[in-house]
């Protein structure tokens, strides 16, 4: 047997039983989560032997779904001897699921490797308790992508929601974490109620709440619009959808790094997988206009979590609002697809499917290591602060090195990852004109250029952040004593690095794993014109991109030009203190700030934001200057809403007298009612 | 063939790395004569890059390799720019490697690392620089996404080569969504280029400064890197408006050999010193705005650029 037959057999036998390995790998999850009780104090052997296992079973996820997504063959399903009588799990993994489970993989096997050199002993909940919590949110997110009936899937979404909970609430001793912790569960658990309501709507009369009979059952379009609506509003909130953005800025800064990291990276994930499979899987009916709601509401938060970001000081809050506006874009390209689909122009809706699928799988990797970034500089410095921060760079070299592929990443550079998406996306705007609707076709190559205001304001968001906590001078003379990531914490961080830079350079991967979905989902695939060195989506001589071709040009010119300036000229270099105009007094706090970095955001973009801000007089003896910005949101709905629950709360316990006598004649009154009933 | 298409490439990037400081030397020029000045002589810039390229850097003592690696960046990154544009011919091997959207992403790129690399010491002025910069960036890239819209619009590509292949085909009327488009790309171009009314590059005083007080803290070889990339930036700019808006005399895929060649050369020339002259005398006509009136001046060539669009759409409709 020679060595490339014995790739391909293993291939088959991957492929021939990928819901086996699967499963093998969730309880493999669950087994991780289960053995920290073994020795329920030890960091040493929960954090450094459980976590780099459960990397490689993360390797093992991305493999198998590869594997699947590569052989694009039928789904295969299974029913688990599981669950309650006459109603057992059905689990199926088609490319859909298949894509998801390689993001989850991929990411995650960086996040975990991150995780076994991150977590310290003594800092929130027992480490046995964080492993369990850990693992099991891992394990139920696999378990969300694979149900195949509204059970599962609801049992497995609220392990995750729970799971999820535990781990922002690790630090639980201080308050403001738990509030986020809680406003993230209340929710967690709005949006399990629309979903809940959203598959009882989807069995159309059938009463049956399996996936396949929800694909079987005939809808009217009213009908349809209706789980259409509930979906957006279950999964919405979970994905981060504006307005239902509010818990994202306050549970992820909660969370230790690599929670944040998975919650960002890969449970957001799980909310666009649900729009996917509810709206292009499950539903037959598709209307125009769910697709120009869903391009509306992408497009709004896209634009406040980028302006929004722009203006926050605490470095994980920013990357939170980033993540609104990733999921935004990633809303856009659903919304594109799907009005699309419905206008009969398949090969676009595939174009635009595509764009958001790569910018999930993109997120995935990007968001994750610059969460992770910060928890490293968060145990360097102990602050998330990012007026107390700053030339890091010359501290934490390896972290800044990867960081700054995270940043260029992020703000969508040739030729890195995030680039290859935001292209696909444009690209797929420019045909809407071609949609048979008069005053959509006008309106929507201005959400384009919406697009790409957003697109830019992400790149002026991650020059503050690398800039701010990377560059410049410290700000605290207590930064010299930070330190650089340990060696697991930047293995880590390197895997998420090099997919950064892989998926940006041979975006031909990407585009065919994603080519697997949209056949599947729409029987059209994009990029017949795509080679090895390029990308054309449509045709090569209307577009075309070479990630790798870019790379390599620039970096030979940078080469040759290296060579050639120490050929003709010479290298000689002086070391002195900075020029500055001139200007010797120059002390670090001279240099600008997050909110100076924020201000012409905040001067332009007024509307978003509610500000308070204390201006300090001319006679102050100690002049302060004090700026606190807020969401109109929170104002405009949220505490109205919380207000007029905790009224009637208070209507209702007029009905609670104390009084036992009281109590027995409610019992009364509700048997006369039931009576009345019956009879 | 192939290797001719190669050699027409490395021709087309070898004068694009020649010509682009006398180009910018070329707008000074027609500056000064516009403002009774005496005017410095046409080949001044390699004056300067030579002196620059022979002095020893003075680096600051926290400059990161981030600092030091950024002007070779900028000029690798802009070279290979100039060799996706199509200034010469529209047969290029490199040209398929970028479409007109992905361009903006080179430029952006440039824009991205210069601002990092101002961060990078910790001088107040570095670090004024690099937000305003950033700012002024985030308001031109939709507009310039509209203008390349209406190209699409007009001839349903965004590869270069593709449009300057349409758009010389001879037409009866010109597009009015053109002029829109035209008119919004030479705003957009002024602001990206650091150009009066945005930016003036012939400033000394560091408050007002936006490109300027970026590279205040780059001396000698870096400092040459730098503005050798600034001018072949304008000259990239210069050449994708060409090949948008004014595609005549480049050499078009089939009719390319030697004399086409040459012609295409004239050509260029040609249209760099009629486009330096109106440059130059747009900037001399009008006066530097304050940063906040930046926003509007942006939206104004934005605003241009959808009416473009809207044109179109509804002459089609």
């Amino acid at each position: 047997m020679n060595f490339p037959n014995s790739i391909s057999d293993v291939m088959a036998v991957l492929s021939a039983n990928g819901l086996r390995f699967l499963l093998t790998f969730i309880v493999t999850y669950v087994m991780l989560g289960l053995m920290g009780w073994l020795r329920p104090h030890s960091i040493r052997y929960v954090a450094r032997v459980l976590f780099p296992i459960g990397t490689l079973v993360c390797l093992g996820v991305a493999v198998v779904a590869g594997v699947h997504l590569a052989k694009a063959q039928t789904p295969e399903v299974m029913v688990l001897p599981l669950g309650l009588p006459d109603l057992p799990f059905h689990i199926r993994l088609d490319p859909l699921s298949s894509f998801f489970l390689l993001l989850l993989g991929l990411a995650g096997a960086g996040i975990s490797t991150f995780a076994a050199g991150y977590f310290r002993s003594g800092e929130g909940t027992a480490p046995a308790l964080l492993g369990l919590h850990y693992h099991v949110f891992l394990a139920s997110m696999a378990m969300v992508i694979l149900a195949d009936d509204a059970y599962l899937f609801m049992v497995a979404w609220e392990t995750m929601a729970l799971s999820s909970y535990f781990l922002v609430t690790s630090h639980h001793r201080i308050p403001e974490i738990r509030m986020a912790g809680f406003l993230y569960l209340v929710m967690a658990h709005v949006g399990a109620i629309c979903i809940l309501l959203c598959f009882g709507v989807l069995q159309g009369g059938s009463w049956h709440f399996t996936f396949d009979a929800m694909r079987g059952a005939s809808l009217t379009p009213f009908v349809g619009t209706t789980a259409f609506l509930l979906a957006l509003i279950g999964f919405g909130a979970k994905a981060g959808l504006v307005p239902m953005h509010v818990w994202l800025p306050e549970a992820h800064p909660a969370a230790p790094s690599p929670v944040s990291a998975m919650m960002s990276g890969l449970m957001l994930k799980t909310a666009i997988y649900g729009v996917l499979r509810i709206s292009f899987d499950l539903l037959h009916v598709r209307l125009w206009w769910w697709g120009v709601l869903l391009l509306v509401l992408g497009l709004f938060s896209a634009l406040f979590g980028a302006v929004f970001a722009a203006v926050q000081t605490d470095m994980k809050r920013l990357l939170a609002y980033s993540s609104i506006e990733n999921v935004g874009l990633i809303f856009t390209g659903i919304g594109l697809s799907i009005l699309f689909e419905t206008s009969n122009l398949h090969l676009y809706a595939a174009l635009a499917l595509s764009a958001a699928l790569i910018h999930s799988l993109n997120h995935a990797f990007f968001k994750s290591l610059l969460f992770l970034v910060t928890g490293s500089v968060l145990h360097a410095t102990k602050t998330r602060n990012l007026g107390k921060l700053g030339g890091l760079i010359r501290r934490m070299p390896w972290v800044a090195t990867l960081a700054l592929i995270g940043t260029l990443s992020i703000a969508g550079l040739p030729p890195f990852n995030g680039f290859v998406s935001e292209w696909l996306l444009l690209q797929s705007f420019l045909f809407t004109p071609q949609i048979p609707h008069a005053f959509i076709n006008m309106l929507v190559p201005l959400g384009a250029a919406a697009l790409a205001l957003t697109v830019a304001l992400a790149a002026y968001v991650m020059v503050k952040f690398y800039g701010i906590i990377f560059l410049g001078q410290p700000r605290e003379s207590s930064l010299v004593n930070a330190h650089d990531a340990n060696w697991l914490e930047r293995l880590g961080l390197g895997w998420l690095a090099l997919g950064c830079i892989l998926i940006g350079v041979l975006p031909q991967f990407a585009l065919g794993a994603a080519a697997a979905v949209t056949d599947n989902l729409l029987n059209q695939t994009v990029a017949p014109g795509s080679t090895v060195w390029w990308i054309a989506p449509i045709a090569p001589e209307q577009a075309s991109y070479s990630g790798l071709i870019l790379l390599a040009g620039i970096v030979s010119v940078v080469g040759v030009t290296f060579v050639l300036v120490r050929l003709l000229a010479h290298g000689r270099v002086r070391r002195t203190a900075p020029w500055d105009c001139g200007y010797p007094w120059q002390t670090p706090r001279m240099q600008d700030t997050a909110e100076g970095f924020g201000q012409p955001i905040r001067h332009m973009f007024g509307i978003f934001f509610r500000m308070e801000r204390d201006m300090p007089l001319p006679t102050d003896i100690v002049p302060r200057y004090r700026i606190h910005l807020e969401d109109r949101w929170w104002r405009g709905i949220y505490l109205p809403i919380a207000r007029s629950v905790q009224g009637l709360a208070n209507a209702i316990s007029i009905l609670q007298g104390g009084r036992l006598s009281i109590y027995l004649l409610y019992s009364f009154l509700t048997l006369l009612g039931l009576l009345v009933f019956v009879l | 063939m192939r290797g001719i298409s190669f050699l027409r490439q490395f021709v087309e990037i070898g004068l694009a790395i020649a010509i682009a400081p006398l180009f910018s030397g070329w707008i000074a020029q027609c500056r000064a004569w516009l403002q009774s000045r005496s005017a410095p002589p046409l080949w001044q810039p390699y004056r300067m890059l030579r002196k620059l390229f022979h002095k020893e850097v003075a680096l600051a003592t926290d400059a990161s390799p981030l600092f030091r690696a950024t002007p070779y960046v900028l000029f690798g990154t802009m070279v290979l720019a100039a060799a996706i544009i199509p200034s010469l011919v529209t047969d290029l091997p490199f040209a398929r490697v970028a479409d007109s959207i992905a361009l903006i992403g080179l430029f952006a790129t440039v824009r991205v690392f210069l601002s990092l690399a101002a961060m990078d010491i910790g001088t107040a002025f570095g670090t004024l620089g690099a937000r305003r910069e950033m700012m002024i960036g985030f308001l031109a890239e939709p507009a310039l996404l509209m203008v390349l819209f209406n190209a699409f619009l007009l001839f349903g590509k965004t590869a270069l080569p593709s449009l300057v292949e349409g758009s010389s085909a001879p037409r009866s009327v010109v597009d009015p969504s053109v002029i829109f488009a035209a008119v919004a790309f030479i705003m957009v171009l002024l602001a990206e280029n650091a150009r009066i009314p945005i930016d003036n590059p012939a400033t000394h005083l560091e408050l007002t400064m936006i490109h300027e007080s970026m590279i205040l803290e780059y001396s000698a070889r870096h400092l040459a890197l730098v503005e050798w990339a600034s001018s072949l930036k304008l000259f990239n700019y210069a050449c994708m408006g060409f090949a948008l808006f004014a595609p005549w005399g480049i050499a078009t895929h089939g009719a390319d050999g030697g004399a086409a060649l040459l012609l295409a050369i004239a050509a260029l020339i040609g249209k760099l010193v009629i486009a330096g002259t109106v440059l130059a005398l747009i900037e001399s006509l009008s006066a530097k705005l304050r940063i906040f009136r930046a926003p509007e001046y942006l939206a104004m060539s934005f605003l241009l650029a959808v009416l473009g669009l809207l044109v179109h759409l509804l002459q089609g409709a």
